[in-house]
């Protein structure tokens, strides 16, 4: 499944939707979107994953990315689905991000 | 700012793939600007080939023969570009003679592991079936790690070594079983979510059974009777030295197992846990010449292992080969692989497996000044490690006290698991052993001091303590070898029946001594170490080698630290009274002359209260420890410590103590619980001039502060 990208800013919220599956071939492309999202330092950075059906380490990498690169951005998932939010929880990486649901 | 670099352009181009001469180091694969830098070793090598494949595939992307002029000296270096590391996997091939009985036994129809694999693929999901129809495949396949883990300011924990109390578990068996109630079970990040149990335990250092890359289908089979699975469970037969056990992730199938251990790590450190890693390597994976090549066998045969002057495996390990680790190259493999688990992964020590043959020259015979261990012992960046040996090995070496340590080593101590066995089940001839071993074992390790001995009776390899206590004899017919496996010399005691039973008189006098262990444990000079499960009556229904079992018979029951609450409280009590007082922990023997305010001085009082009956049918022992003091007008702590392990009651006078306050009572294991162990602010008063100590029993008593 292709991975579509949507950027946008809203106040101090650089938020990225993805779609489709993010692995080995289209981490790459998530890495830059991130990469600009965080050059105009936002205080959030929120990935909207909730149409994300798989992520492989090289996606998770990019938060680790994100989190080196900019430490004092918070970084929060926006509705992961199940095994997304396992893998988070079980590399440790859960407790460096913020999940969100519906609420906010 | 440079804009791009000239020392990083392809020179050749193959199969569309572009590259250049790589750096020879460091050895391994490792990350380099655009692309992968490959560099290996092998003196006897004709020529060597680099294979690259995509995860998952049978077939290879490309192979690139290493052009000559890459070769320097014996090492072949190649730097590859724009390759997708996430989905690489790699080998090598190499030609060469094959003449076993020279040395060399290079096949040029295999691809092999490189020896520095920071992980390695065909394992990471644990006991998932192997695809055993294609044979010959390059199936531990190489792959590329990377070192962006962001560690939060983590580092190793440094703890004094006097001041660790050890655990040592096997990190599937740990939490396998449904009882943990982890959300991962049996892996690191299982593991994890106990850490609140660990710490409430109030141990401080987990040693971790083998987590370097095996194999736990290498010589599996079915049980003949009850058709079992049975394998390597334990993991002591490293496929490569620099991977993490991938099957040992719950992330491991996604390539995060690197992540997850170092989470795990990060974690154990945030909480005070030190970790510590039982590392193999008096032997690999590839056993003797009728073994698969995976790796060393098929790079240069001669150089990692010892042989014969026919070129026969030497087997000093019991396991069918022996690693060279005296030859200098491989001296330099297991520096490189301590290095960079003390650094990439922040491991704390290492707990070398059969030490003795680390010891040994590369025809077998033991070395005076070994290299090996002196190089470990001075390295710059293990420096602040611990190094632990286990001080024998299987070709009859035995050296705990006499182990080559550079005031450096520490010993895992067998004749403190010896000593106090016999002395708890009540068999004469041993006080005298154990006045040394209470003290940290002078004897033995007198130029080193009590961080040389780790104090253990039980390790992951022999009786549990609970069935130290319920067996006589081994029981291992679940290993299907006719009970032949396992050592017979338990020096353990069933208290009157073979196995379970609902006596209470027996399961009470088993309690007891169960108890009397844990608290000479603890009480002792020296570093104790306790094995998974212990704390709460762990069982394996007898088997004393438990190696091949992955199921609820090597799993820890977690339902059995209900079942056993007493004996877990006793033990927290009793981890929580080392903790609590200083002398105990002491880095120096006690009546050592200098040392600190904190040492202690040790009067052996026996039951008379002025002087201890040293006579060989004796099995009782009492003496007092003193602390030096510390500033001026605090008292030092003073303790009496009673070990009746006769079957009868036993009074033993007391001189009072010397800082006045008069004595009370921390431990007594005649009593049950809510009277067994108290915190120092609760310890009840003794009242006269004497104390009676209940049959087979342990009492520890302390001075009152001025009171």
């Amino acid at each position: 499944m292709p991975l579509t990208i949507d950027s946008s800013r809203s106040g101090d919220r650089a938020v990225i939707r993805l779609e489709g599956t993010i692995d080995a071939s289209s981490a790459e492309r998530v890495r830059q979107a991130v990469d600009a999202a965080l050059a105009d330092h936002p205080a959030w950075l929120e990935l909207d994953v909730e149409q994300v059906v798989f992520m492989s380490s090289a996606g998770l990498r990019v938060v680790i990315f994100a989190k080196q690169k900019e430490p004092d951005v918070k970084i929060a998932f926006r509705k992961p689905q199940p095994p997304i939010l396992e893998t988070l929880k079980k590399t440790g990486f859960f407790s460096a991000v913020y999940v969100i649901g519906d609420e906010e | 700012m440079m804009e791009a670099r000239i020392d990083v352009y392809a020179t050749h181009e193959f199969g569309g793939y572009r590259f250049r001469h790589g750096k020879v180091l460091p050895f391994g694969a490792t990350l380099v600007d655009g692309g992968v830098n490959f560099s290996v070793f092998s003196s006897a090598a004709t020529s060597c080939a680099l294979v690259l494949f995509e995860k998952g595939s049978g077939e290879p992307l490309v192979e690139l023969d290493v052009p000559p002029e890459f070769r320097i000296g014996d090492v072949y270096s190649i730097m590859v570009f724009d390759l997708e590391i996430e989905d690489l996997e790699y080998g090598f091939r190499f030609d060469g003679p094959f003449e076993p009985h020279r040395g060399p036994r290079f096949d040029r129809n295999r691809i092999v592991a490189d020896p520095y694999a920071r992980a390695m693929g065909g394992r990471d999901t644990w006991r998932s079936e192997p695809d055993w129809s294609n044979g010959d495949a390059y199936v531990h396949r190489s792959r590329v790690v990377l070192d962006d883990f962001d560690w939060e300011g983590d580092r190793p924990l440094e703890l004094r070594t006097t001041d660790l109390i050890v655990y040592e578990l096997h990190v599937r068996g740990f939490t396998a079983d449904p009882s943990s109630g982890v959300s991962a079970p049996g892996t690191y990040a299982g593991l994890r979510e106990k850490i609140p149990y660990l710490k409430a335990l109030g141990i401080n250092c987990v040693e971790l059974l083998p987590i370097f890359e095996f194999d736990e289908w290498e010589n599996s089979r079915s049980h003949p009777a009850t058709g079992e699975w049975l394998g390597n469970y334990w993991g002591y037969s490293t496929l490569g030295f620099f991977a993490p056990k991938a099957g040992y992730a719950a992330t491991g199938s996604l390539a995060m197992d690197v992540d997850e251990l170092k989470t795990l790590i990060k974690e154990l450190h945030a909480n005070g846990i030190e970790i510590i890693l039982d590392v193999v390597f008096n032997h690999t994976a590839e056993g003797d010449h009728r073994g698969p090549t995976i790796s060393f066998r098929g790079i240069d045969n001669a150089t990692y292992y010892m042989l014969t002057p026919e070129g026969w495996y030497y087997n000093f390990s019991g396991c069918g080969n022996t690693f060279n680790c005296n030859n200098p190259v491989v001296r330099g493999l297991v520096v490189d692989c301590l290095r960079y688990w003390a650094s990439e992964y922040h491991i704390d020590g290492f707990r070398f497996d059969l030490a003795s043959i680390l010891g040994r020259d590369p025809h077998g015979a033991p070395l005076a000044n070994p290299p090996l261990l002196e190089s470990l012992a001075y390295d710059p960046i293990l420096s602040k490690c611990k190094l632990i040996a286990e001080a024998w090995d299987a070709g009859g070496l035995y050296q705990v006290g006499s182990f080559p340590a550079y005031g450096r080593w520490a010993e895992w101590n067998g004749k403190f698991r010896d000593n106090v066995r016999r002395f708890l089940k009540g068999e004469p001839g041993v006080i005298g052993d154990m006045a040394a071993r209470v003290q940290g074992s002078p004897d033995l390790y007198a130029d080193r001091g009590p961080g040389t001995s780790i104090n253990f009776i039980t390790a992951h390899d022999g009786f549990t303590l609970a069935d130290l206590f319920a067996y006589n004899e081994k029981h291992n017919d679940a290993n299907g070898e006719d009970n032949r496996d396992g050592s017979n010399d338990n020096d353990s005691w069933n208290c009157g029946t073979e196995g379970s039973t609902d006596d209470p008189g027996i399961l009470a006098l088993r309690l007891r001594l169960t108890k009397n262990a844990i608290a000479m444990l603890m009480f002792s000079q020296g570093i104790p170490m306790l094995v998974m499960g212990d704390e709460f009556g762990r069982t394996q229904n007898g088997n004393n080698n438990g190696y091949c079992h992955d199921s609820e018979l090597s799993w820890v029951n977690w339902a059995l630290a209900e079942k056993n609450a007493e004996l877990l409280n006793f033990t927290r009590g009793c981890v929580a009274l080392r903790q609590a007082v200083p002398m105990l922990r002491s880095p120096h023997f006690p009546n050592a002359l200098g040392g600190d305010d904190r040492d202690a001085d040790i009067d052996f009082v026996g039951t008379s209260g002025t002087g201890q009956d040293w006579a060989g049918w004796n099995t009782v022992l009492a003496y007092r420890l003193t602390e030096r003091g510390r500033e001026e007008g605090v008292p030092g702590d003073e303790m009496m410590v009673m070990f009746n392990m006769h079957w009868g009651d036993q009074y033993f006078g007391l001189q009072p103590p010397a800082g006045g306050g008069g004595w009370h009572v921390l431990v007594n294991t005649a009593m049950p619980a809510g009277g067994d162990v108290f915190r120092r602010l609760d310890a009840p008063a003794v009242e006269g001039p004497s104390f009676l100590a209940g049959p087979r029993s342990v009492v520890v008593l302390i001075a009152g502060f001025g009171s």
